[in-house]
């Protein structure tokens, strides 16, 4: 598929290409970012944060901030009004610290003033009694003897074993290796924002970028002590997500201040504050034994996985069954034993990006299988085409895969593709590193690699996942007017635009209007974990299907409809065997990466990926294509450069110019593959997409480069010292 | 505090500025212009780019005192009588965005990389944005989007 040559319509159906609904305003300034929103009267608040990664607090003096000029509120936890802790599945991280931190940069105390600057002074003045303390930050140790108890539950967040088959299997050929996933970050462009506004019902009105409207809800209702009819929140505009807003940042604190002072309260967050206020893909350490017999069938994994959680649960729990479940690849194993474990530490908290675990042991089992293709010197597509997955097996977990599974036809389209032409870069821009690689180009290898990624869509493990979209039919001077209106947060996915082609599809109308997010509709579940088309479409789609059998009454009035969309149920896996239905479906991408490596520097240029991709049905053919380039930009830089990195604790490359990200010039040539697997399951029988490029693209460029410089490479984000062996 | 006279998209506005005041915040409190975004606070993200006097400059690397008798235009006053500009239609047609956070300062480092290079090839173009961070659209549509303005 390709959108060259396709036409792109101001209005459409699903199928087509359709400009996006907010491309206007956002191409013109107009789109009104958490950060652009103002009221009459606003404070401005700040957060104070613990400098230490682990420190009992002993006191907590605010005089000298509230007695600065301009100062309206200095909180700190004995303040909160309602529960003092919050968290999306275990409440268990303090609103504000109460009487000890458990990380570099957790919120202690925050303030409303009239100026910004005022505020961040008025932080400067709040005195902390900290008597800090060795910080824990292994994971592995963590849960040794001796470790400190960093919650009173123990450090073991959640440990998933899934056992399948015979345990004791013997294979021929033996491959095992250990990898190891740095803690990269989402850093979305648009830092935390939000406003407050007091309400004279003595509620509040959030205004805020978040992914899940009414999980903040619940949580910040509670720590409000207001009932959740008084905590509305309205989604404002969001300049990225991928995961960092699924977890509360400032939501309670600026709501606190907003009701304390009385007025409308602002906070944003600077870059810098933004690395600390949100969650971190988990750092992953691996070990893997695979199995096989001589013609490269798998016999058995064994694998086990080790996610540092950091200091508070987020999605810890949810992420580290993903790691279990999808730690043997989108393969045939019959024997499998895998132990996943997600630990507490004194590091930043972990919990939801992109890929969600599957993007950590990806990188951990197909490294393995090119490992087992290079024992049995097998070509690396032909050996996952012997063990390929298709419908009809079943999964560790014991479920059967009923849905498309087409492993093979994937990778069978990206043999097919042509390798880019290999020619030797002579304009010096093109070199790994640009004009200033000083090898001029002499020591750069080419090599190629493939990997193939898979994650589950929506949620799993038995959660009540469900979908609410109210849509209305009103006529006004231009004709019927169809309204949609649902608590969906756009992130800049392009999900208003498809939820307007389905209206348009369903009712053969053409002026649709999707209205603000808010709670004042019944939740639409998480952006996250690709499933909002799925979902929330699926919710418009059987709104819509209701107010077609009712078109005949819209000449006489508004006519409205509110649907529930819910996908089939799952169940919880085992706690002994890991056994269970837990998912509702599978989406799969293969990806082959051609990266210029200069094995004497250390230096990577990647220059491009091929994609094939099953999609179920393509909404938007141009959502779709940079949905897929942006997921690759995101693989490629956890591949090659993106890392928090820590020291005892702390993190030393809080900024943009410490935190490396792929630039336009980072970013290879795309050639994709689209195809349409229907999905029985799913409205219009589409599939999850945002997720996939991600998975699948780090492992493929690591695989070149372990191609171009036969390093072994067995960590990511990839050093040059590694890559040049020094 | 400083007074100053600036002309940003065309109005001529008088101002007592902190000396130490960031151009970006004097756009976006000051003059109420919060199309231009702040990304990093480093001048590492460009999402603040504007044009001053006929270049693009990152607004956070600006003094607001800097700007003193220059010459402003920011994403608010690229369209003219309700009419985008063709970068700004480009990227609306093209897809070259998605959170759309990056787009203002992304569209006015490309028409100032287009005033400077009117025929760019598409790696004049990369070279040319490399300022300017994207973490949505793995930037494919982006080029695609100037390159369509470049080319007529």
């Amino acid at each position: 598929m390709s959108t060259s040559g396709t036409r792109v319509l101001p209005l459409g159906r699903i199928g087509e290409s359709v400009l996006r609904a907010d491309g206007r305003p956002k191409v013109r300034g107009e789109f009104a970012y958490a950060s652009d929103l103002g009221a009459d009267r606003m404070l401005w608040g700040a957060t104070l944060r613990s400098p230490h990664p682990s420190a009992r607090i002993r006191g907590i003096d605010i005089t000298r901030a509230l007695t600065l000029s301009g100062v309206h509120a200095v909180l700190t936890h004995a303040d909160v009004p309602g529960r003092t802790t919050y968290g999306m599945e275990i409440s268990d991280q303090p609103v504000l610290a109460i009487d000890r931190v458990r990380y570099e940069g957790e919120p202690v105390a925050i303030v409303a003033a009239d100026h910004p600057e005022t505020a961040r002074r008025a932080i400067e003045r709040i005195v902390v009694d900290y008597l800090p303390e060795d910080p824990l930050t292994d994971p592995e140790r963590a849960i040794m003897p001796g470790a400190p108890r960093l919650h009173p539950g123990g450090n073991l967040l959640r440990r998933v074993t899934i056992r399948h088959g015979d345990p004791g299997a013997t294979a021929e050929v033996v491959v095992r290796g250990e990898y190891a996933v740095g803690m990269q970050d989402q850093a979305f462009l648009g830092p935390e924002a939000a406003l407050a506004v007091p309400a004279e019902d003595g509620g509040i009105d959030l205004h805020v970028a978040t992914q899940w409207l009414h999980v903040d809800q619940g949580q910040v209702a509670a720590c409000l002590g207001l009932p959740p009819s008084l905590t509305r929140l309205h989604l404002s505009g969001v300049g990225g997500a991928f995961g960092g807003r699924e977890d509360l940042s400032m939501q309670v604190h600026v709501a606190m201040l907003a009701l304390h002072t009385g007025r409308p309260v602002k906070m944003v967050y600077s870059r810098e504050e933004s690395f600390f206020g949100h969650v971190h893909r988990h750092p992953a350490r691996m070990e893997y034994e695979h199995g096989a017999d001589r013609d490269g069938r798998l016999v058995y994994v064994r694998a086990r996985v080790v996610l540092d959680g950091g200091a508070y649960a987020s999605s810890s729990t949810a992420v580290v069954a993903n790691a279990a479940t999808f730690a043997c690849g989108p393969y045939d194993v019959p024997n499998a034993e895998v132990e996943a474990i997600v630990t507490y530490t004194n590091n930043p908290p972990c919990g939801a990006m992109r890929g969600f675990g599957a993007v950590q042991v990806a990188f951990g089992h197909e490294s393995q299988m090119d490992r087992l293709a290079a024992e049995l010197a097998l070509d690396p597509i032909e050996i996952r085409l012997r063990n390929a997955l298709a419908t009809g097996m079943r999964l560790p977990t014991g479920q059967l895969v009923d849905g498309p599974a087409p492993v093979r036809e994937l990778l069978e389209g990206l043999r097919d593709m042509p390798l880019p032409p290999d020619v030797v870069p002579v304009d010096p821009r093109e070199f790994p590193g640009g004009v200033s690689n000083s090898t001029h180009g002499e020591g750069t290898r080419r090599g190629v690699g493939v990997a193939v990624g898979f994650k589950n869509i929506a949620f799993a493990e038995g959660f009540d996942d469900y979908s609410t979209a109210r849509v209305r039919i009103s006529r006004d001077d231009g004709g019927p007017l169809v309204e949609i209106h649902t608590a969906a947060a756009e992130v800049g996915q392009g999900l208003e635009t498809v939820l307007a082609q389905i209206a348009r599809t369903e009712l053969s109308l053409e002026r649709v209007r999707v209205l603000p997010a808010d709670t004042q509709v019944g939740s639409a579940g998480s952006t996250s974990a690709s499933r909002q088309t799925w979902m929330t479409g699926g919710a418009v789609q059987l709104a819509c299907a209701r107010l077609r059998e009712r078109l005949h009454e819209a000449i006489d009035g508004p006519i409205e409809e509110t649907a529930v969309y819910r996908h089939r149920p799952t169940q919880a896996l085992d706690p002994d065997t890991g056994q269970g239905d837990s998912l509702v479906a599978l989406a799969f991408a293969a990806h082959r990466a051609v990266c210029d490596v200069d094995v004497e520097l250390g230096i990577v240029r990647a220059v491009e990926i091929a994609t094939t991709q099953d999609v179920g049905r393509v909404m938007n053919p141009l959502a779709l294509e940079g949905q897929i380039h942006g997921g690759i930009a995101q693989g490629l830089g956890l591949a090659l450069m993106e890392e928090i990195q820590m020291e005892e604790g702390r993190v030393r490359n809080a900024s943009f110019t410490d935190y490396l990200m792929p630039t336009v010039l980072d970013m290879p040539q795309v050639r994709m593959r689209i195809s349409e697997t229907p999905h029985p399951h799913a409205p219009y029988g589409l599939n999850g997409v945002g997720e996939m490029p991600t998975i699948a693209s780090t492992p493929a460029i690591v695989a070149a480069v372990r191609d171009a410089s036969g390093r072994p490479l067995t960590r990511v984000p990839l050093r040059p010292s590694d890559i040049a062996g020094v | 505090m400083k007074r100053i006279t600036v002309t940003v998209n065309g109005v001529t506005h008088e101002a007592e500025v902190e000396e130490r005041e960031l151009l970006v915040y004097f756009l976006r409190e000051g003059l109420g212009l919060t199309g231009t975004n702040v990304g990093c606070d480093t001048s590492s993200c460009g999402t603040c780019t504007i044009h001053l006097d006929g270049e693009s400059v990152k607004s956070c690397t600006l003094l607001a005192v800097q700007a003193d008798g220059a010459e402003i235009t920011t994403i608010e006053g690229l369209a003219t009588n309700g009419e985008l500009h063709p970068m700004q239609a480009a990227f609306q047609e093209h897809h070259g965005l998605q959170c759309g956070y990056c787009t203002p300062g992304m569209i006015m480092a490309a028409t100032s990389l287009l005033k400077e290079n009117p025929s760019p090839s598409e790696d004049d173009i990369r070279h040319g944005l490399e300022g300017n961070l994207c973490r949505c659209t793995g930037y494919h549509n982006i080029v695609k989007a100037v390159a369509a303005v470049a080319n007529g």
